[in-house]
């Protein structure tokens, strides 16, 4: 009897150490950490900054001298650590939770943002910093990152979705993008451009919600109700995906690796010209100057094509909000250093210099000598220029709500039913019902 | 008193054993005993956790994303079994062979991916399997004329891909299980069955087989855990724990998913515990069935 006791003891023993190991970190990379002084000196405070995006350092690092020169007597070091999108949010939610570890500053992505607003969160209210700024930034972009009044996060861009066309494929298929203008005219295009090249006008998306998006917001619906409540089974949206898979049908758009435009293996099937068209937000730009090189001088930009003349053309798309945490070293600082660094007119102009963002402060949109300049790399890589459509586009910018459920919402549409619908061929309004009482049970 | 308990021949066993002893106790038996506690609790980092009773495992019942996990790490287990033990084995056998020639050389190479990092081999399988043209598989597919295939978006090929980087790893550590087994048996047993005119398949099904038991016993058990436990492997196929149509999750996925993702800790820990179930029930009754509890007399 003794015997099955030590046996069962190591099994026990065997069991949980496997299971200890199964449940840790996949991988041990602490990122990849630089610090930037930005000329300042031995007194300077050091700062961390951890973000998922290694051009967001860039911006830092430009602001950061600036902050410097103005502020001699509150200088910063900022200690810049990039990691992968997963691991830095799931590193941040513990650090954050637990009060040990977490940086001065953090990028948090909107999808994962509602995450850290669960119950009370961790993160500084910015209110006091963002007031000197409010009436010149996009209210709905702070309400993103906002519980109960008080704002958490700084936006970054406003992230005007846009359609992105390569005029060298339209051309050899004598297509014009100017006239497209709804999804019907998008689709005769799409036709004529698979005819005549055998390549694919767009993206039918499988890993993002983009599309969908876009869609929703041309009806004027959302993801959620007005209480915040998941409804991905609304007419609105069974009408949008039937859309799309009609598309899919006619071979105007298909499904591409990587599941979505913003991947590595899709800037690949981009760059290679097998994709005409992708339906993003303004951020993607700085994927084509830094991923598609070859399209450079062939990409045009346009409003997105609608249901029906007079629907607004564009959705806020994605978005980071930056945030001070509660064991941050000198909150005011970073406070202030943060609202300096994505608020200020300069912040703005840089936005756009550096990273091709549209900022925040739309009056940046109408200063020809900032979004006009000839030297602006982005100016330079794309056939038109972007402030152009967005000035266009200016008061249609609609927007996605984002709620405690949101996450969970991405989850279920992302992983399984845009999978079901455009590779499996699942009838739309059942594979949106699973999804909806699959999000519901998820929610409990 | 000090010089009586230091030279102490009852106390001195206890003493040495005592490091062990604590190691297991803190960081196996009370991780384990708090894990059960929080399965009860409505738990979130940072915040107070609320007794909530079974709601969290009630809720697991009814919980499709969960059984998809559990069948997905139990058809990958069943998968790893039916291959990494008999094909291992017959390869230990093989080399152990004395017409065998370069024996160390397939020693070494069949046990060199065991000493790759999962996270690199798990990347370029990815790559190997993309969905591309391009890509190698698919490639290679082309020239018999095969449609590249969507290796890493359906369920069978999603799992040949799996169970392919599980092959690549796993079959050399086996195998050097089961070459210490066979040393360990006499030669004198063949020599012996070969006067008496015993076949090599006699001597295989007579001899090797009963005597490398242990060995197998050995390798299934640790097999059972690892297939149940495996996340890592997964994560980096699908570059992420998000496979589409979750046809990657694995249970550990998906206590990943709800513990560390969502910062669902009570609802995670309750996966935990379901795991830590399944894998105790399978394994003693595979233990049971293959007489380890037998008294020794």
């Amino acid at each position: 009897m003794k015997k099955t006791w030590l046996v069962m003891l190591l099994m026990l023993m065997m069991t949980t150490m496997l299971w200890g190991c199964g449940g840790g970190k996949p991988s041990a990379s602490g990122g990849k950490t630089s610090v930037l002084d930005g000329g300042a000196g031995q007194s300077a405070t050091e700062l961390s900054y951890w973000t998922f995006v290694e051009l967001h350092g860039q911006h830092f690092e430009k602001m950061l001298e600036k902050w410097n020169e103005a502020n001699p007597d509150r200088q910063i070091k900022l200690n810049v650590t990039v990691m992968p999108y997963d691991d830095m949010h799931n590193k941040l939610s513990i650090a954050v939770q637990t009060g040990v570890g977490a940086p001065d500053i953090a990028d948090i992505e909107l999808g994962k943002f509602p995450d850290f607003l669960k119950g009370t969160p961790q993160l500084e209210p910015l209110n006091d910093v963002i007031d000197p700024y409010r009436d010149t930034v996009v209210k709905s972009r702070i309400d993103l990152y906002s519980k109960d009044g008080k704002n958490y996060g700084v936006p970054t861009h406003v992230g005007a979705s846009v359609a992105f066309y390569n005029t060298e494929i339209l051309n050899e298929a004598g297509v014009d993008y100017t006239k497209i203008v709804t999804w019907e005219d998008f689709k005769q295009a799409g036709i004529k451009v698979h005819e005549k090249t055998g390549k694919y006008m767009g993206t039918a998306d499988t890993s993002a919600l983009w599309q969908v998006s876009q869609l929703l917001a041309q009806q004027g619906t959302d993801l959620t109700d007005d209480q915040g409540n998941p409804v991905v089974n609304s007419e609105a949206m069974v009408k949008a995906l039937k859309l799309l898979k009609d598309l899919q049908d006619n071979n105007v758009i298909a499904t591409i690796a990587g599941g979505q435009p913003d991947t590595e293996e899709a800037y690949g099937e981009f760059n290679s010209g097998n994709y005409a068209t992708a339906f993003m937000p303004l951020w993607q730009m700085s994927r084509y100057t830094n991923y598609m090189t070859d399209l450079s001088g062939k990409i045009a930009i346009a409003p997105i094509p609608v249901m029906e003349k007079g629907m607004p053309r564009s959705v806020g798309g994605g978005g980071t909000g930056t945030v001070v945490t509660k064991t941050a070293k000198d909150v005011q600082l970073a406070k202030d250093f943060l609202a300096f660094a994505k608020l200020s007119l300069d912040a703005n102009k840089e936005i756009w210099n550096t990273l091709g963002f549209d900022p925040v402060n739309m009056d940046v949109w109408n200063m020809k000598d900032v979004t006009h300049n000839p030297e602006n790399k982005f100016v330079k890589y794309f056939v038109n220029n972007p402030f152009d459509v967005l000035n266009e586009i200016k008061d249609e910018i609609k927007l996605i709500k984002s709620t405690s459920a949101s996450p969970t919402i991405n989850n279920v549409l992302c992983t399984v039913t845009l999978n079901e619908i455009f590779e499996d061929g699942k009838d739309i309004k059942q594979a949106l019902d699973d999804a909806q009482s699959q999000i519901e049970q998820e929610l409990k | 008193m000090v010089k009586r308990f230091l030279y102490s021949q009852k106390v001195a066993p206890y003493v040495f054993v005592l490091p062990f002893v604590l190691v297991f106790l803190i960081f196996w038996i009370y991780p384990l005993a708090s894990s059960v506690g929080m399965s009860f609790q409505k738990v979130t980092l940072g915040q107070e956790a609320q007794w909530v009773g079974f709601d969290n495992y009630a809720k697991l019942m009814g919980d499709k994303t969960f059984f998809k996990a559990v069948a997905n790490s139990a058809v990958y287990m069943v998968l790893t079994l039916v291959i990494l033990i008999p094909f291992p084995m017959l390869f230990a056998v093989l080399i152990n062979s004395r017409i065998m020639w370069g024996r160390e050389f397939f020693k070494s190479s069949f046990f060199f991916p065991a000493l790759t990092s999962v996270v690199v081999a798990g990347t370029i399988f990815r790559l190997m399997f993309g969905e591309m043209e391009g890509s190698l598989i698919n490639s290679i597919l082309g020239w018999f004329g095969i449609d590249p295939i969507k290796f890493l978006k359906g369920q069978v090929t999603g799992y040949i891909a799996l169970v392919a980087l599980a092959t690549w790893r796993w079959t050399g550590v086996n195998m050097l299980y089961f070459l210490s087994g066979l040393k360990n048996i006499p030669d004198d047993y063949y020599e012996a069955a070969s006067i008496d005119g015993a076949s090599s398949w006699q001597k295989f099904t007579r001899i090797t087989m009963p005597l490398l038991k242990p060995t197998t016993i050995y390798v299934v058990t640790i097999s059972i855990y690892a297939g149940l436990a495996m996340f890592i492997e997964s994560m980096m196929l699908w570059n992420g724990n998000n496979s589409p149509k979750n046809i990657g999750l694995t249970i550990v996925g998906y206590l990943y998913r709800q513990g560390i993702e969502k910062n669902n800790l009570g609802y995670a820990a309750a996966v935990g515990i379901v795991l830590l179930a399944i894998t105790m029930i399978i394994n003693l009754t595979q233990l049971a069935f293959s007489g380890m509890f037998k008294k020794e007399d």
